[in-house]
């Protein structure tokens, strides 16, 4: 009996195991360019957003400081909180598709476009208030179908390699795939200065390239299938620091 | 304008060697790589960096193709007295950038 407990906590998936950033397989010199704002890339998108905050936009001339005031207390530990429940579309939301209907239906400004880069500056900035702050997903029931359809996905076999992202992120987290780490996939620190975009991106930027890795068809950005994704992650990531802006190689 | 972050200690005393970075946003487009359409990407890279102390040049750089997007640059300089420290970036297409910033010994 004693010994299949054991069976059983070694052949427990890396969802199960200790929660482990991908910022901890990195090299030192990535690391230490995360480390530090003066020389972490993405500080670029952040200056930009905190400027963008602050700027008036649209018919109303309206900037998102005059209705949140300071982001450093208004937007502390929002990032953390989702994807939520949006309300005017009655079907969650992520951050970047919040402040992109903030944009157009308060302010009414044009549109912020996916991984344009003033969508890209204003997520990193709103982000990094939130840096520190534990992941707490909200406990709103509407949320679970999201959950839950995100859990098959993130296990569905797809593509011509007919993987799932569980092969890779769960039964073999830690290993390696050429040259480098799989990691646990959590979302901690998105929007990412990626160096090998030489640029910020956004979460569904990410799964994207998974999704073409495998040879399946990626979703369009803004699908509600990556927000359930996003959903089903961020739930699995519970009580994980928010690193935004990370690096990551 | 691109944007830069600047990073130079707080408190610098009369005669301490201290480092300068500097974080540039630029693509550095390499002029090697195809785009969507097929065709290649015409050059767009930072060519030289000038780092100016009072009209001395403290430091100076000179950029290749192979370099990195949004390239991070560190120097360290001995500081006597309390000066103007100017940053220029020039590169291609006219792209010419500079900035400065009041340094105080104590």
């Amino acid at each position: 009996m004693k010994r299949l407990a054991l069976l059983a906590l070694c052949c427990l998936p890396a969802a199960a195991q200790e929660l482990r950033s991908g910022f901890e397989d990195m090299a030192r010199e990535t690391q230490a360019l995360q480390r530090e704002d003066a020389t972490n890339p993405a500080m670029l998108w952040v200056q930009e957003g905190e400027a963008l905050w602050s700027s008036p936009a649209g018919a109303n001339a309206q900037s998102c400081a005059s209705c949140h005031g300071a982001a450093e207390t208004s937007m502390r530990g929002v990032a953390a909180r989702y994807p939520a429940w949006d309300e005017a579309s009655a079907a969650p939301t992520d951050l970047a598709g919040r402040i992109a209907q903030c944009r157009t239906e308060r302010q009414g400004a044009p549109p912020l476009e996916r991984e344009s880069p003033g969508l890209l500056a204003l997520s990193a900035y709103v982000g990094l208030q939130s840096r520190g702050v534990a992941i707490s997903p909200p406990a709103d029931p509407r949320l679970a179908p999201a959950m839950s359809q995100g859990a098959a996905l993130y296990a569905e076999r797809r593509g011509q390699l007919d993987l799932s992202c569980a092969q890779c992120h769960d039964d073999n987290a830690g290993r390696r795939l050429a040259g480098s780490t799989i990691p646990q996939a959590h979302p901690t620190g998105y929007p990412l200065y990626r160096l090998e975009w030489q640029g910020l991106g956004s979460l569904q930027r990410r799964l994207r390239g998974c999704m073409t890795g495998v040879r399946a068809e990626p979703f369009r950005y803004g699908a509600p299938e990556y927000i359930a994704i996003e959903a089903f992650l961020m739930g699995r990531a519970t009580g994980m620091a928010m690193e935004t802006p990370a690096v990551r190689p | 304008m691109a944007r830069v972050l600047i990073n130079i200690p707080r408190e610098i005393r009369a005669g301490e060697t201290i480092a300068i970075r500097t974080l540039i946003q630029h693509a550095m487009e390499s002029g090697y790589r195809p785009g969507a359409d097929g065709n290649v990407v015409p050059r767009d890279i930072l060519r030289r960096f000038t780092a100016r102390f009072d009209d001395e040049v403290v430091f100076a750089a000179e950029f290749s193709p192979a370099i990195a997007a949004n390239p991070f640059l560190s120097f360290t300089m001995n500081v006597v007295a309390g000066g103007t420290l100017t940053l220029r970036w020039e590169g291609d297409n006219g792209f010419d950038q500079t900035e400065t910033r009041r340094i105080t010994v104590a």
